[in-house]
């Protein structure tokens, strides 16, 4: 438990990387099956999923790739955020 | 080029600091089957690699190996971070304390610094694959040695996870060096260098 993290939070982030995780694995298995269309859907959905994961997360509590930090709050928030390190992650 | 997440590719929540393990772990940082050595091996033989989709996997894995530097890199760093003077003097962690603090620099666990003899980029795509599986293979060794040190369930589930990712990397090697050799002559793989020699078929 990250004591800078509320619960919400924490589940977030925990379901980014459970489907950033398989959107990764297909990726590896298409490189060696580039024809497997099946695999190419089930990789489409999870990316799709984690996209749009992402940019809630970036709504909620800051970006995790510059490509979401674009805020329309005072602060940039991209610096401030937890390092994955002291447990942002 | 490449883009930065900012999150860990698995959790990393340690609590308990424990620099004897910190000195056992970093070799999987910078020792001769850590995970500098495979980010730098995959991502520099790639460009030898005349097959598409073999240097898109060399791409793909040696961009995990870096989250998986960063992970082990964040072991270390929660195991030591805030440990006491005593607890540096009495458990051995004296000798890499007096040149790094606690940063975190790529050693092995013995102490030898990360070099790049310790992975080849010989610029022949089936050695190049063939040391790769081996690479993966000693890594996985290593972390079954660190697994059989550790009794911390933190330290556990993150160390279980990369050595899992060794096996799945390996597995994908393997194909790759299946596509290298149907690109070859079934009759004598070792005919050409297909990233030198300009007889092609």
């Amino acid at each position: 438990m990250n004591p800078k993290m509320s619960t919400e939070q924490e589940n977030m982030l925990h379901n980014i990387g459970v489907v950033g995780f398989v959107a990764l694995e297909m990726a590896l298995y298409l490189d060696t099956h580039p024809t497997d269309r099946e695999a190419m859907e089930y990789f489409n959905h999870y990316m799709r999923l984690k996209n749009q994961m992402t940019q809630e997360y970036a709504n909620k509590f800051g970006p995790l790739t510059l490509s979401v930090a674009d805020n329309s709050s005072k602060e940039w928030k991209w610096a401030l955020q937890p390092m994955p390190w002291e447990g942002g992650c | 080029m490449w883009n930065y997440e900012r999150r860990l590719q698995f959790p990393v929540k340690i609590t308990q600091p424990n620099a004897k393990l910190a000195q056992v772990i970093i070799s999987q940082y910078g020792g001769p089957d850590g995970e500098m050595g495979a980010s730098m091996r995959y991502l520099s033989q790639r460009y030898a690699m005349p097959y598409n989709e073999v240097a898109g996997l060399l791409t793909d894995i040696g961009t995990e190996e870096l989250a998986h530097l960063e992970m082990v890199a964040t072991i270390v760093h929660q195991l030591t971070k805030n440990l006491s003077m005593e607890e540096i003097e009495n458990s051995g962690f004296a000798n890499y304390y007096v040149d790094h603090t606690i940063g975190i620099w790529p050693q092995a666990a013995g102490g030898v610094p990360f070099n790049a003899n310790q992975f080849q980029s010989k610029g022949d795509p089936i050695t190049d694959l063939v040391e790769d599986m081996a690479a993966e293979q000693k890594a996985r060794s290593t972390y079954d040695n660190i697994l059989r040190l550790i009794h911390d369930q933190e330290v556990c589930e993150p160390i279980r996870f990369l050595r899992a990712r060794e096996i799945v990397h390996f597995q994908r090697f393997g194909e790759g060096l299946r596509i290298v050799q149907d690109n070859l002559d079934s009759k004598n793989f070792y005919a050409f260098n297909p990233a030198f020699d300009r007889c092609k078929n």
